[in-house]
């Protein structure tokens, strides 16, 4: 059985485990699911490790699920899902970890609920078959609606609706255009739908293209959330419980690489435009609301806004350096602002607040939470030799080559990432001696932010660790976009 | 093999030491490593450029690939030349002595560790700095020395004037960043390298507007760093951090960076033409504009602080003038007299309980007299007296101001004398007359003097002993100007030598003069006392708009009124019915019912999909 199914049944089994377990005794449960999602990251660094570098998808799986749809359980690896899977697989256990005495009702479904989650994100960033990937993205929803709706903050009911129904919107319109692809292919196979569409035998209109590339990224924008599809997101990181927040990973980015870009090439050139204005706007946006919020998590919540309009930008410059920018913040932003997430979360643990000036002088009563924190808030606002910097940069530069007034803009929200992460810094942890206890960091909880600040500095500076799997397959993603659009339009003419 | 990433290496050694376990270690440890990580980084320079001698042509070292993607690759590579020499024996050495004195300085700190693992980082990025060999590299350093600034600023991070200025340091400097980073881009674009080989080599065929926009972009980063108009407002709050930090950081080394940056892309600026112009200019104004400033400050670190902005408007004078060998002359001998004017003031506030308003100090010459003199010789120096540094080097930039445009040369001339004036007002009032302060001052160790004698020392004699402009003569094109004229010797220094007379005759003479003259100035007086309010305009002009309208507009009117509000009514629904199952529900239970309702419209979604799909299959 090849490595990435044992991946997907690791923590499915380990979910189902850790539900059926006695809830007597909770740190048994705890012990279990952490165990089961260690074995997991070890099978993620093993996919990693075993990678080949190269445009085509590895550790591939094809068989038929639903013979009478052409339905297949069609999962792969490529230089993008490979670092998405391993993120996912990483993220789990410090998510469990961070959550490890903090999270005291009903234990065992927290835990599971993570497990479940994780099975479903490593089954979002593999899947090969446009209903697989349906699949996986729907019951990537049920985790979080439960992780919010039972664990979450005062106003849980409003953020869980509030984000329940966004999704769904997005997703009843993606799912009509993959309906109406399939009555065009008769299979809901990428692979297969993607060699018929550049042998010719199918062949999309451009009307049809531009509809079909709206449904899906009617999808993709809700859940990355772009502007200004994003209020939902304030909401939901505000009421969600910190740890769970760093699983949010970019679904959404992944998903305009992954499918819209490959499927509908014209239309996702021709609509490029007003989606990298829109992601310009985005990254400006987001990021003087977060000048202005009160609150932690929102503050994170839009500087992720922010975060997202650069990865959208860099994907739609369809330059090789903006797309491996993109992809590249799509790492940065699960571990810097996973980190940050993390790290509030350490905060509220102590003060149960995540009002801003709730804070204040921490720095005094615990030098290495600030420490951490501060390094966080470094990789936050792209200082060099950290994550973000290399992300950023490949991101702006590939969208100066596309149209240099792009990176003026853009430019804007790095000058102002320093202003909030710096506010925001500086208000939590300066200032006079705080009137009460701040323990510092303990075991546990050096063990959660440890291995991400690892991460920061190995993502800024032995970028080549990362980046030829994913040049390797943004490569041929570009190449094969401008192959096939000549082609294409000829063959819809032809029609 | 020189090994030149050593350099950086060590001091980086000493952050990590000192950064993780300093605050376990005993003073003594802490201060020898930091001091022991700069003094080998300045012998291994030392070493470095014997086994490198003449250096005729850039050593370069290349280690590993940092980015890559697809064709576009930076490296992390090392280069020394000429000019990075100079840069690596200023920050080692002056960085070295700046060291020790801080053992002194900070000795009763509880920060001990904290402040010298960060002063061995900014060593570290400042370092990394001058021996990068791309541009993007060089942002590294430039961006690393930014963060130990912010940090060094808001060192004592209880009081809220210190970490406000910290972040304004960095957010300015992101201003100037801007610009830098649009420069790199722009470069590549037009390139396709960021290696300072090839751009260099490239740049004559390149279009001259696409140099012209390149060199301005660099220019912009410049200003920030280097605190030129209109971006120099962040450099007198930094006078916020410990002393020593001053003389290092926001005098000695990191202010120069925009210099260097500069002078290192001078074959962008050259083929430009306008660029250069345009440097000269926002030079001469930068110069004269903070020296008018300096001249009623009553903070003896701020008016020292305005001298540094004003002197940085000289190197930039003498770049855009076309003499970038005597800009970076300029550097080197401003590196040692104004580390030694701060020092120096760092030895007063030291000896007066952290007095720094020169009003409540005075009559310390008696008491300090090693500090004493040590800034009278930094003075001297400052102003141009021959044989001191500062003569040599300014002369030079005076010179090619001549050649380049004449009003240039006046400006440059006032600036000198208002430099020489407001330099010594601050050594009168401070050593002479009496004591108006509490307590006993004293004289200060000898680990804070024997730095700052040294110090002293080369602010004297660093001008004919280094002859920069002919060590660099090879590198820049030496411009028509070049060569000595006496006559204009003798009216810069003549110049410096009346600023002086005047000071001494205004506050030492005829106390009486700066009030009466002061009162009848009148608006003019409260204009410059408040800095021109170019601090309220920027914060009425730009800073409260920018808040006051995310806050209002944005946050309140657009995300929560409009974005919200168009979805709310969606929201309202789904929430009334949660309302109504909520009154069917009771106690514990009704969260989970909720979600398994919810969770079964999912499943019902699901199974709808599947008929969907199904019919599909039926139709056809």
């Amino acid at each position: 059985m090849n490595l990435l199914n044992v991946l997907m049944l690791l923590p499915l089994a380990g979910a189902l485990i850790t539900f059926a377990l006695p809830r007597k005794s909770p740190q048994f449960a705890r012990l279990v699911a952490l165990a089961i999602a260690l074995i997991t990251f070890a099978g993620g660094m093993a996919l990693a490790t075993n990678y080949h570098v190269s445009g085509t998808p590895q550790f591939v799986t094809d068989v038929v699920w639903v013979r009478s749809l052409d339905i297949h359980y069609h999962v792969g690896v490529d230089g993008i899902g490979l670092w998405m899977i391993v993120l996912s697989t990483l993220l789990a256990p410090l998510a469990m970890l961070a959550s490890w005495n903090v999270i005291t009702r009903r234990v065992n479904d927290f835990f599971a609920l993570i497990l479940l989650l994780e099975f479903a994100l490593v089954g979002v960033f593999s899947s090969y078959d446009l209903f697989l990937f349906y699949v996986f993205w729907e019951v990537s929803i049920v985790p979080f609606l439960f992780l919010i709706g039972i664990w979450g903050g005062e106003r849980r009911m409003y953020a869980s609706l509030k984000f329940f129904v966004y999704t769904m919107a997005g997703s009843v319109l993606m799912l009509t255009s993959m309906i109406y692809l399939y009555t065009k292919v008769r299979t809901f196979d990428l692979t297969t739908i993607l060699s018929a569409l550049s042998s010719g035998r199918l062949a999309l209109s451009p009307a049809e293209q531009t509809f079909l590339f709206l449904g899906f990224f009617a999808a993709f924008a809700i859940k990355a959330p772009l502007f200004p599809f994003h209020t939902w997101l304030p909401d939901f990181h505000e009421q969600a419980p910190p740890a769970v927040s760093m699983l949010l990973l970019k679904m959404g980015v992944f998903g305009l690489i992954r499918f819209s870009l490959p499927l509908f090439p014209v239309a996702a050139r021709d609509n490029a435009p007003w989606i990298i204005v829109l992601a310009i706007v985005g990254i400006i946006y987001g990021a003087l609301l977060a000048l202005s919020e009160t609150n932690i998590l929102r503050l994170i919540a839009y500087s992720s806004l922010s975060h997202v309009g650069f990865m959208v930008l860099g994907v739609f410059t369809f330059t090789q350096l903006g797309m491996d920018g993109s992809v590249y913040q799509m790492i940065n932003h699960g571990i810097s602002t996973g980190g940050l997430f993390l790290m509030v979360g350490l905060l509220a643990a102590r003060r149960n607040s995540t009002a801003i000036d709730a804070f204040g002088g921490v720095a005094h009563a615990a030098p290495w939470l600030s420490t951490a924190f501060l390094i966080t808030t470094l990789a936050g606002l792209g200082l060099p030799l950290l994550n973000s910097f290399v992300g950023e940069y490949l991101v702006l530069q590939g969208a100066a080559e596309a149209n240099f007034r792009y990176a003026v803009f853009a430019a804007i929200g790095v000058i102002l990432s320093a202003c909030y992460m710096l506010w925001l810094y500086q208000r939590l942890f300066y200032g006079a001696k705080p009137d009460r206890a701040y323990p510092d960091l303990d075991v546990r909880e050096w063990l959660c932010v440890v291995p991400l600040i690892i991460l920061m500095f190995w993502l800024g500076i032995g970028t080549q660790t990362f980046l030829p799997a994913i040049t390797g397959t943004t490569s041929h993603l570009l190449d094969d976009s401008r192959q096939s659009i000549p082609f294409r339009v000829e063959a819809a003419r032809a029609h | 093999m020189p090994y030149l990433w050593l350099i950086p290496a060590l001091p980086l050694c000493g952050f990590l030491i000192n950064g993780l376990f300093g605050r376990k270690l005993p003073k003594m440890v802490v201060s020898t490593v930091a001091i022991g990580a700069s003094m080998l980084s300045f012998l291994w320079v030392l070493y470095t450029l014997k086994v490198l001698q003449p250096l005729d042509t850039p050593h370069v070292e290349r280690y590993f690939t940092w980015i890559q993607s697809g064709e576009f690759r930076v490296g992390a590579d090392f280069a020394v030349d000429r000019l990075t020499a100079i840069m690596l024996m200023v920050i080692t050495g002056v960085g070295t002595l700046i060291h020790i004195y801080s053992a002194g300085y900070m000795d009763h700190d509880s920060g001990f560790a904290r402040y010298f693992a960060y002063l061995n980082l900014f060593m570290f990025f400042m370092l990394t700095l001058v021996l990068a060999s791309n541009f993007l590299l060089l942002f590294v350093g430039w961006e690393g020395v930014g963060l130990a600034s912010y940090l060094l600023i808001g060192f004592w991070f209880d009081r809220k004037s210190a970490t406000n200025a910290g972040n304004k340091a960095f957010i300015v400097n992101r201003i100037g960043d801007f610009g830098f980073s649009l420069a790199i881009f722009l470069i590549v674009v037009t390139f396709g390298s960021l290696d300072f080989g090839t751009v260099f080599e490239a740049a004559a065929g390149k279009q001259q507007g696409v140099l012209t926009a390149i060199a301005l972009l660099l220019l912009v980063g410049a200003c920030g760093k280097s605190a030129q108009l209109p971006l120099y407002v962040w450099l007198p709050d930094a006078m916020e951090g410990p002393t020593p930090v001053s003389a290092l950081i926001h005098a000695a080394t990191m202010v120069t960076a925009g210099v260097y940056m500069i002078a290192r892309a001078s074959v962008i600026f050259v083929h430009s033409g306008t660029a250069l112009d345009v440097v000269a200019i926002v030079g001469v104004l930068t110069a004269a504009f903070a020296a008018i400033i300096g001249l009623a400050q009553n903070d003896i670190k701020k008016v020292f602080a305005y001298s540094t902005v004003s002197q940085l408007g000289y190197m930039f004078l003498g770049l855009g003038s076309g003499a970038f060998s005597a800009g970076v002359f300029h550097l080197v001998t401003h590196a040692f007299f104004k580390a030694t004017l701060f020092l120096g003031a760092g030895s007063v506030i030291h000896a007066c309980a952290g007095e720094q308003d020169m009003r409540k100090l005075g009559g310390l010459r008696s008491k300090t007299p090693i500090t004493f003199w040590c800034l009278v010789v930094a003075g001297l120096a400052i102003s141009g007296i021959p044989p001191f540094s500062g003569f040599y080097s300014k002369d030079e930039i005076l010179l090619a101001a001549l050649h380049h445009a004449p009003w240039m040369y006046v400006v440059g001339l006032l600036t000198a004398l208002l430099t020489a004036f407001y330099v010594f007002r601050a050594i009168i009032l401070t050593f002479f007359g009496t004591y108006k302060g509490e307590g006993h001052p004293h004289e200060a160790p000898l680990s804070m003097t024997l730095p700052l004698i040294v110090l002293a020392f080369l602010s004297f004699a660093g001008g004919f002993l280094f002859d920069v402009p002919r060590y660099l003569s090879q590198f820049f094109p030496v411009s028509d100007a070049s060569g000595q004229n006496a006559l204009l010797q003798i009216v810069a220094a003549s110049v410096g030598a009346i600023g002086i007379l005047l000071a001494v005759a205004f506050y030492l003479v005829r106390p009486g003069i700066p009030e009466a003259l002061a009162r009848n100035l009148g608006g003019t007086y409260t204009l410059v006392y408040n800095k021109f309010f170019v601090d309220e305009i920027y914060d009425a002009a730009i800073v409260q708009p920018t808040l006051v309208g995310s806050r209002t507009v944005l946050l309140k009117g657009v995300d929560r009124g409009l974005l919200d509000g168009i979805v709310s009514g969606t929201g309202e629904t789904v929430r009334g019915a949660g309302e109504v199952f909520r009154q069917i529900q009771s106690g514990n239970i009704r969260s989970y019912a909720t979600w398994v309702v919810l969770g079964s419209v999912f499943v019902l979604i699901l199974v709808g999909i599947g008929v969907l799909a199904a019919s599909g299959v039926v139709i056809r």
